[in-house]
C-alpha cells in the first residue's frame, strides 16, 4: 500500500534553525556545513604545472612541422591530479537538483527517469567508438539504429518520412520551417507569414523569424485553446504555415486540430506542431491523423534520453509527403540488396529537393541508441502506458490543488501530461517566484513558472509517469502549505529558499556589470 | 512495466480523484476518429533489460569500433584517449538528470561548472568571453556568421576554401533563409593556404572572413594577415577550430586577431559517437561584443547572504524573453559534453595539455616521415599539427578507404567523399594520428596503402 505521507515540519517554519553568531549568521570556519561542502573554482586550486594524466614529457629538440605558428604564450590552464578532479566535480554535482534526487515537475519539459540501460547501451564501443565519416560497410549497424528508430517514430506518428540529423527541438523547429520554406519557394512563392498562438514556446517566433517570416500571433480562448474563428479568419494567401503546439502550453488537447489543419491546408499553407508534449499522446493519437505536415519530436522529453544540465538534446522531425522531398541532409536509405547507406550529396530529382544540411553529421547518434533502447523497453504496449499515467499524474493534481490554487483551465476539461495554475490571490506581494523558492525548501525542484505567458503567475506542473502515487501524495502535501503560506502572505517566503546551497542570487547584479569567466585576483 | 511505478490500485484511486471512471475519460479532448484502439500496430510490445540489451548489441557489433583497429580518421572528429574519471564525472545522476540552471539556487554545480568551461574556452582560443556552448563546430560556425552580420550590419560572409566543406554547407543552407549572401570556394591542393587569393576576396560589403585553423587539408597559416586585411575593409575575422588539442601547440586565433573564434569541442572528453552529440564552442575576443552572441551565458554574482554565486544571464537576448527578436532560436547548449570537455581539461591543464599536443605531433611527424615512403604517396603540406593531406596515384582516394576498410584498417577521410565530383581532390587522402595512433598502426598503414595502390598500378 501507499506509503505514509509527511507533513510539513511540526515545529512550524524557522529561516534560522541553529545558534548562531552575533550576526545572526551561523558560522564555520570552513564555510561547510557536514555534508554540504563548499568548493572553490578550478582556477583557484589549480596549477599550471600539475597535471591528471600521464603522458611523455616535451622533448624541445623533436622534428617541429608547425610551420612556426609555435604557441609562445601561456595558455592560462590549471591541472588538478585525479583524486583532485574527481572530489572537485562531485562536490559541485552535490550542489544540483536531478531527477535520480526527486520529484523534478519542470513543465514542457518531461523530466522522467532516465533509465541506465540506456547509458549502457550507448557506451558500447560498437556505438560510441565509431567516427561519423567512417567508410560506410564498417557502420551497418550504426545506420540500422538510426533506420530502426526512424521506423518508430514513423509509425509512432503515422508520418511518412523523418529527419533525424537536427540537434535539439529548437534545430528541429528550424529544419521543419526551412522545409516548409523550400516547399513553398520551389512552388514559386515562399509567402510571408507564421502563425504562432501566444502561449507558444520562444523558440516557434525566434525559428519563424530567423527563416525570414513575420511572426503574427494568434489569441487563446478563455478555456485555455487557440482561437479558432480568429486563426481561420487571418488565413490567406500570405500564410506559409501555423505552428501550433499540441498538447498545448496550457496542458490541453487542441481538441480542434483537425478543423485548423484543413483550413490551413485550403489556403495552401503548412501544418508545423511542436512536439514538445508528445508524451502525453504517445500511442494514443498520430499526428499524421490530425493533418501535421511536420512535427519536431524531443528524444530528451518523450523518450527520456537524459537532459544533461540543459543539453545535448535531440530533435528528429517527422514529414508529410507534401514535405518529405525538402528533408535536410544527410539521410540514411536501404538498398534493395538490403544494406543501409548515407544519403549525403545533392540530387535534382523530384522527390528529394532537400534545402540543405543543418549539421556536420549525422544527428544525435549517442541519443538515438538510448531512445531506440527505452522505446523496445517499453514496447508499443508500455508506450501507450507511459502516456496515460502522466496524464492521469497531472489530472490527479490538478484535481488535488484547483481548491487552493489558481486554475484558469480547470473547467476546460481534463488536463493533459501538465496541469497549470496561476498566482491569483496570493497576499502581502507574494507572488509565483516566492512560492517556487518555497517549494525548494521543502525539497522540490519547482515547477515551470512564468510560462506560459497568457496565465498571470503561471506554474505548469508536469509530473511525468515515473513518478509513485506516494511521491505525487507528498509534493501535493508540500504544494498546498506552501501556496498556504503564499495566500496568507507569509514574508518569510520571499527570502526563501534558505536550505538551498545558495540563498537568492542576484541576478540583477549579473546582467549589469556581467563577469563572464574567472581572471586571476588583482594583487 | 519496470520504469512505471503506479499500481492499478493507485490508478482507480486516482481516477476516482478525478471523477473519471476509466483513462479514456481522461482523453475525452480527443477527437475519437483520431483514438487508436490497443497498442499500436507494427511495433513490437514490451522487453525485459536482457533482451534489449541483446538486441543493441547485435547492431553494435556490426560495427568495427576505432579501437579495433589501426584508424586514422579526423575531418572535423578525432579519437583521443578519455581518462577514466570523465565518465565517472558526467555519470553522476546530479549532472545527468538535471535540466538548464533555471533555478540556480539549486544548480550551482551545473552553473559553476559553465563558468570554468567558459573560462577554459576562452583562454585556449586567446578570447575574452565564451558561452556556455552550442549544439556542434558546424552550427556554432553558422552562429558566427549570423552573429557577423549582425555586429556590421552586412550580408555578405566570405568562406575560405579551405573550411570544412560540410560547416560551409550548413552556413549555405542558413543563408538562403536569411538573404545572406556566402562567397565559398573549394581548396587549392597545394603545400599552404592560399592566403592572397582569400584576401582578395574580402570587400567593403563584407561582414566577416571564415577561416578554419588548422585548415581542412591540415594547414596552420598565418591569421594575422587575413586579420589586418579584414580588419581593414571593416570586416570580422571568424577562426573554426575542429581539433581543440591543436591549441595546446599553436598560437592562438585570438592572438593572431580574430573577432569570433568558434570551434567542435568533441575531441576532449566526449568521444567520437558516430558524429554526436558534440559540442560546439563559441568565443570572442573583444568584451563589447558580447551582447551580440548567441547561446547561454553563465556569470557571476552573489546570493542574499554575500557568498559567491553562478547564473543564466544577460538572456534578454534569447528566444524565451525576446521571442521573434532573439539573437537565435537555440534553446538547449550542449551541457553533458560541456562538463566531459571541461573535466578532461581539468585533468590535463597547462601542462597536460601541452604534452598532449606535442605527442600528437611527435606521431603525425612520424606517421608522416613513414608514408612519404610509400610509393605512390606523397605529403602535401608543408606544415600540419596532428593531421595531413597526402596525395595517391592511382585509384581515387575513396576506392583506397574502401579497400582499406575491407581489410581491416581505418585508413583516413577522402576529400573525394568530402567534395563529391571535384575531381582536383579524388586523389587527396586525410589522415589524422592523435597519441592513440601506435607505431604498429603507422607501419600497417604503410604497408597496406601500398598494397591498395599496387592493386591496380596507376594508368
Amino acid at each position: 500500500m501507499n506509503a505514509p505521507v509527511t507533513g510539513p515540519n511540526k515545529s512550524g517554519w524557522k529561516p534560522h534553525m541553529e545558534v548562531a553568531d552575533a550576526t545572526g549568521e551561523l558560522i564555520t570556519t570552513t564555510g561547510n556545513r557536514a555534508l554540504m561542502l563548499e568548493e572553490p573554482l578550478i582556477f583557484e586550486i589549480g596549477k599550471a604545472e600539475t597535471t591528471g594524466v600521464d603522458l611523455p614529457e616535451i622533448d624541445e629538440a623533436a622534428p617541429n612541422r608547425m610551420g612556426g605558428f609555435d604557441r609562445e604564450e601561456p595558455i592560462g590552464l590549471v591541472g588538478l591530479t585525479e583524486p583532485e578532479t574527481v572530489r572537485h566535480y562531485t562536490r559541485l554535482s552535490r550542489q544540483n537538483y536531478g531527477i535520480d534526487l526527486g520529484f523534478f515537475p519542470l513543465g514542457s519539459c518531461t523530466m522522467k527517469h532516465n533509465p541506465r540501460l540506456n547509458e549502457k547501451m550507448a557506451r558500447l564501443p560498437g556505438f560510441a567508438d565509431i567516427h561519423p565519416l567512417a567508410p560506410q560497410s564498417s557502420v551497418q549497424g550504426a545506420l540500422e539504429v538510426i533506420d530502426e528508430l526512424a521506423t518508430w517514430l514513423k509509425t509512432l506518428t503515422g508520418m511518412p518520412a523523418v529527419a533525424m540529423s537536427p540537434k535539439a527541438g529548437a534545430h528541429g523547429e528550424l529544419c521543419g520551417i526551412l522545409a516548409i520554406r523550400a516547399a513553398h519557394t520551389a512552388k514559386g512563392n515562399p509567402r510571408e507569414v507564421v502563425l504562432v498562438p501566444e502561449s507558444a514556446h520562444g523558440t516557434n517566433p525566434a525559428t519563424a523569424a530567423f527563416a525570414g517570416y513575420k511572426v503574427d500571433n494568434i489569441p487563446a480562448t478563455p478555456e485555455g485553446r487557440v482561437d479558432v474563428d480568429a486563426l481561420i479568419e487571418r488565413l490567406g494567401p500570405d500564410v506559409a504555415a501555423v505552428m501550433i503546439t499540441n498538447p498545448n502550453t496550457c496542458g490541453l488537447f487542441e481538441k480542434d486540430f483537425r478543423t485548423i489543419a484543413d483550413a490551413v491546408h485550403d489556403v495552401g499553407g503548412y501544418v508545423y506542431c511542436d512536439g514538445a508534449n508528445f508524451n502525453a499522446i504517445v500511442g494514443h493519437v498520430r499526428p499524421g491523423d490530425l493533418g501535421v505536415d511536420a512535427m519536431h519530436i524531443n528524444l530528451h522529453k518523450t523518450f527520456s534520453t537524459p537532459h544533461g544540465g540543459g543539453g545535448p538534446g535531440s530533435g528528429p522531425v517527422v514529414f508529410s509527403e507534401a514535405l518529405a522531398p525538402f528533408a535536410p541532409l544527410p539521410y540514411v536509405e536501404k538498398d534493395a540488396s538490403g544494406d543501409f547507406r548515407i544519403v549525403e550529396e545533392e540530387t535534382t530529382d523530384a522527390e528529394h529537393q532537400t534545402f540543405g544540411r543543418m549539421t556536420a553529421f549525422h544527428g544525435q547518434m549517442g541519443m538515438f541508441t538510448r531512445a531506440l533502447t527505452y522505446m523496445l523497453s517499453h514496447g508499443a504496449d508500455g508506450l501507450k502506458q507511459v502516456a496515460e499515467d502522466a496524464v492521469l499524474n497531472a489530472n490527479y493534481i490538478l484535481r488535488s490543488l484547483e481548491d487552493i490554487l489558481h486554475a484558469p483551465f480547470a473547467d476546460s476539461g481534463p488536463c493533459m501530461h501538465e496541469a497549470l495554475f496561476g498566482d491569483k490571490d496570493f497576499g502581502g506581494g507574494l507572488s509565483t517566484l516566492d512560492l517556487a523558492k518555497g517549494l525548494i525548501d521543502e525539497g522540490y525542484h519547482p515547477m515551470t513558472v512564468y510560462f506560459p505567458l497568457v496565465v498571470h503567475g503561471a506554474m505548469l506542473v508536469e509530473p511525468t509517469e515515473t513518478e509513485s502515487k506516494a511521491s505525487i501524495d507528498q509534493f501535493i502535501t508540500a504544494f498546498r502549505h506552501v501556496t498556504q503560506r503564499a495566500l496568507d502572505g507569509d514574508e518569510a517566503l520571499k527570502q526563501a529558499p534558505y536550505f538551498a546551497p545558495r540563498r537568492r542570487l542576484d541576478e540583477t547584479a549579473a546582467a549589469r556589470k556581467p563577469k563572464l569567466a574567472w581572471s586571476e585576483p588583482e594583487a | 512495466m519496470r520504469y512505471l511505478p503506479l499500481t492499478d490500485t493507485d490508478r482507480e484511486d486516482m481516477l476516482a480523484k478525478c471523477g473519471a471512471t476509466s483513462i479514456d475519460d481522461l482523453f475525452v479532448d480527443v477527437p475519437e476518429v483520431a483514438r487508436l484502439d490497443g497498442p499500436i500496430r507494427d511495433l513490437p510490445m514490451h522487453a525485459s533489460e536482457m533482451a534489449v540489451e541483446r538486441h543493441m548489441k547485435a547492431l553494435a557489433k556490426k560495427n568495427l569500433a576505432a579501437e579495433t583497429t589501426p584508424f586514422f580518421l579526423g575531418a572535423g572528429a578525432y579519437r583521443h584517449h578519455i581518462p577514466a574519471s570523465v565518465d565517472t564525472v558526467i555519470s553522476r545522476g546530479e549532472f545527468l538528470t538535471a535540466y538548464t540552471p533555471y533555478q540556480p539556487e539549486i544548480a550551482q554545480g551545473t552553473l559553476q561548472m559553465l563558468f570554468e568551461f567558459q573560462t577554459q574556452v576562452a583562454r585556449l582560443y586567446g578570447c575574452a568571453v565564451a558561452n556556455a556552448s552550442l549544439y556542434d563546430g558546424s552550427t556554432a560556425c553558422w552562429e558566427a556568421v549570423a552573429m557577423a552580420t549582425r555586429v556590421t550590419k552586412r550580408k555578405r560572409a566570405v568562406l575560405s576554401g579551405a573550411l570544412h566543406p560540410h560547416y560551409a554547407q550548413v552556413v549555405k543552407t542558413m543563408a538562403q533563409f536569411t538573404g545572406d549572401e556566402i562567397a565559398d570556394a573549394h581548396p587549392a591542393i597545394q603545400p599552404e593556404a592560399d592566403l592572397s587569393g582569400l584576401i582578395a576576396r574580402i570587400d567593403d560589403e563584407t561582414a566577416c572572413v571564415v577561416v578554419q585553423y588548422p585548415d581542412i587539408l591540415g594547414r596552420p597559416s598565418d591569421l594575422t594577415q587575413i586579420a589586418d586585411a579584414a580588419h581593414e575593409k571593416g570586416a570580422l575575422l571568424v577562426v573554426v577550430n575542429t581539433e581543440p588539442v591543436a591549441l595546446g601547440a599553436l598560437k592562438s586565433p585570438g592572438e593572431m586577431g580574430a573577432d569570433i573564434v568558434v570551434g567542435e569541442g568533441q575531441a576532449l572528453g566526449v568521444g567520437l559517437q558516430f558524429g554526436g552529440p558534440y559540442l560546439g564552442l563559441f568565443a570572442v575576443r573583444d568584451p563589447k561584443h558580447v551582447r551580440q552572441m548567441p547561446g547561454r551565458l553563465c556569470g557571476e554574482t552573489v546570493d542574499a547572504e554575500g557568498k559567491r554565486g553562478f547564473v543564466l544571464t544577460l538572456s534578454t537576448r534569447e528566444q524565451h524573453i525576446r521571442r521573434e527578436k532573439a539573437t537565435s532560436n537555440i534553446c538547449t547548449n550542449s551541457g553533458l559534453c560541456a562538463l566531459a570537455f571541461t573535466t578532461h581539461m581539468t585533468l590535463l591543464g597547462e601542462k597536460g595539455l601541452r604534452q598532449l599536443a606535442a605527442e600528437n605531433h611527435r606521431r603525425a611527424c612520424l606517421a608522416a616521415d613513414r608514408l612519404e615512403k610509400v610509393p605512390g604517396v606523397s605529403l602535401l603540406n608543408n606544415a600540419f599539427f596532428n593531421e595531413f593531406t597526402v596525395m595517391l596515384d592511382g585509384k581515387p582516394a575513396r576506392e583506397i578507404v574502401r579497400d582499406l576498410a575491407d581489410r581491416g584498417v581505418l585508413g583516413g577521410v577522402s576529400l573525394g567523399r568530402l567534395y563529391p565530383g571535384v575531381e582536383a581532390l579524388e586523389h587527396a587522402l586525410l589522415v589524422a594520428i592523435t597519441e592513440t595512433t601506435t607505431e604498429e598502426d603507422i607501419e600497417i598503414l604503410a604497408n597496406e596503402l601500398e598494397a591498395a595502390l599496387n592493386l591496380e598500378p596507376a594508368q
